[in-house]
């Protein structure tokens, strides 16, 4: 019976439950009206209006990670963990590392 | 003669791994860690693509920009529904794992059906686009469009298709630990096309109508 009791238990766990995915599809579905409402009635613009859409899709990225993808029950080492990161970095570095030298290569035409 | 050594150790590791009780699920774990790699490699993929989108956006050739070109209800629509049924996909295997069948079924149709509309408005998207005269050729702009939003679509088209293979050998074999890794592992993948159509959503359609 305990020996169950565990099983159950550790299902639990790298699963998830029902109650964390509702909570992540409401996170996720607040964190998308808010860009919707802010951006498309204009009540932020420019540079602000940038940084509530990308923090706002970060969030939600994180969210996902976390209450659908079960990112933080992972048990140690953390190898889907790190593979994510370095994945990230490389994103990162392409991205960034593109708009920084073709945007040089505009200025010095 | 290295390469030999090599094959009977890795050999060895294996069979010692498929001793016992846990060694085929860890097996399916290692598995299941394989597609998580594969879905970083996708994530970089799609990273080189919105690079190419970000950098070539302003070039629009004297074509239609994105804030003429977009029409955000679409578009919001899609985004409501993908993430529907991200949550619905959850669902599917919350009932896998307490052993019902039927609703694992039932709310693998319910994702496909919201895959499904998903893919068609997009398709209905592109193809007003391409009435208006925004082709894949018009712009470097609507080059990297296409190709980063085609890539997307592309990708829960052929999630669409699984799945119904999917719902076929769970129908056949029941909840067995290879269906299990597979609807998992699918739901990881779907959960993963959600992440990136936020990103779509946000670089592409909201920054591109501001």
């Amino acid at each position: 019976m305990a020996q169950h009791q565990t099983h159950s238990h550790d299902e639990h766990e790298s699963h998830g439950s029902l109650k964390s995915y509702v909570i992540g599809f409401v996170l996720s579905l607040i964190l998308t009206a808010i860009p919707l409402i802010f951006v498309l009635n204009d009540i932020v613009e420019g540079t602000a209006a940038n940084v509530v859409l990308l923090v706002t899709a970060v969030l939600q990225f994180v969210v996902q990670l976390f209450f659908f993808m079960h990112l933080k029950e992972e048990k140690k080492p953390r190898w889907n963990l790190m593979a994510l990161i370095l994945g990230l970095v490389i994103v990162l570095v392409i991205v960034i590392g593109s708009i920084w030298i073709m945007g040089n290569n505009e200025v010095y035409q | 003669m290295s390469h030999n050594a090599n094959h009977a150790v890795s050999h060895g590791h294996g069979h010692d791994h498929d001793h016992g009780h846990d060694g085929h699920h860890n097996m399916e774990a290692l598995r299941q860690m394989g597609f998580w790699l594969f879905l970083i490699t996708d994530c970089i993929l799609f990273g080189t693509l919105f690079a190419t989108y970000l950098v070539l956006h302003n070039n629009t050739a004297g074509g239609p920009t994105a804030s003429e070109l977009f029409e955000m209800p679409g578009v919001i629509a899609e985004t409501f529904i993908l993430l529907t049924s991200s949550f619905t996909s959850g669902l599917a295997v919350l009932c896998m794992h307490k052993g019902n069948k039927n609703g694992l079924i039932g709310w693998l149709i319910v994702t496909i059906i919201l895959g499904a509309s998903f893919v068609t408005l997009e398709i209905s998207e592109f193809l007003t686009m391409i009435d208006e005269g925004a082709k894949i050729s018009t712009s470097a702009f609507l080059s990297s469009f296409y190709t980063l939003v085609g890539t997307h679509g592309l990708h829960v088209s052929v999630g669409l298709v699984w799945m119904i293979a999917l719902i076929v050998q769970i129908a056949r074999r029941g909840i067995t630990p290879v269906t299990t890794r597979k609807v998992n592992i699918i739901s990881l993948y779907w959960h993963f096309l959600d992440v990136v159509w936020i990103f779509v959503f946000t670089i592409v359609y909201m920054m591109g109508v501001m």
